[in-house]
């Protein structure tokens, strides 16, 4: 991965843009699952790499998925 | 009219068939006021994330509606006054989802790996479970 440079590192994609992406829905907990932390917080976009305009959709189906008991509040 | 998803969760003690009248009944009221329901779904017996009202299971129903304001108003309107209703969402989409919903989608998947037999051998607690 590091070509000449040390501490180089591949630039991320935001996984749901371009082709072949994933669709965010409030109903897939599996996926959901991989953008909150341990604690059950949602996982900031500079970590993630998901363009600020798909955070912002990310966000919104998190926080109706907990509404409907699927994704927890806090992880105790 | 305008395109409406409605989730409602039911108490783990009631049964599968009184789910379904219940769903029944929002269909019916749904189809009075002159809307239709495009598809209902029922998810099953599932975990909660977090207790609701001391219940840790419920019973998941969506209902995919296409239906005037007025309706889904009413609809909201028995749910908050039905003994056997948790929590309901509604949300308003741009479109309906064409098949099943991912839920079910997931589901079939895990019962196909399931039936498929232990040649993987036990892959540990699951991941949801966790607390």
């Amino acid at each position: 991965m590091a070509a000449g440079r040390p501490f180089f590192r591949r630039r991320k994609t935001c996984p749901f843009s371009g082709d072949n992406a994933q669709v965010i829905d409030y109903k897939d907990v599996k996926l959901l699952q991989r953008y909150v932390s341990e604690r059950g917080k949602i996982v900031p976009s500079r970590i993630t790499a998901v363009s600020a305009k798909k955070q912002r959709e990310l966000a919104k189906a998190i926080k109706r998925a907990r509404n409907i008991a699927l994704l927890p509040f806090i992880v105790q | 009219m305008a395109l409406y998803e409605h989730v409602f969760i039911a108490r783990q003690d009631i049964s599968a068939s009184q789910v379904e009248s219940i769903t029944a009944d929002f269909s019916k009221i749904i189809e009075e006021n002159e809307g239709k329901v495009a598809k209902s779904e029922y998810w099953g017996l599932k975990n909660l994330a977090y207790k609701i009202k001391k219940n840790r299971k419920g019973h998941y129903v969506l209902l995919n509606v296409d239906a005037p304001h007025a309706a889904m108003a009413e609809v909201e309107r028995q749910a908050r006054l039905h003994e056997d209703v948790m929590r309901f969402m509604t949300i308003r989409v741009d479109e309906l989802e064409e098949g099943q919903s991912i839920v079910l989608r997931s589901k079939a998947d895990k019962e196909r790996r399931g039936s498929r037999g232990d040649d993987r051998g036990s892959r540990g607690p699951r991941r949801e479970n966790r607390e």
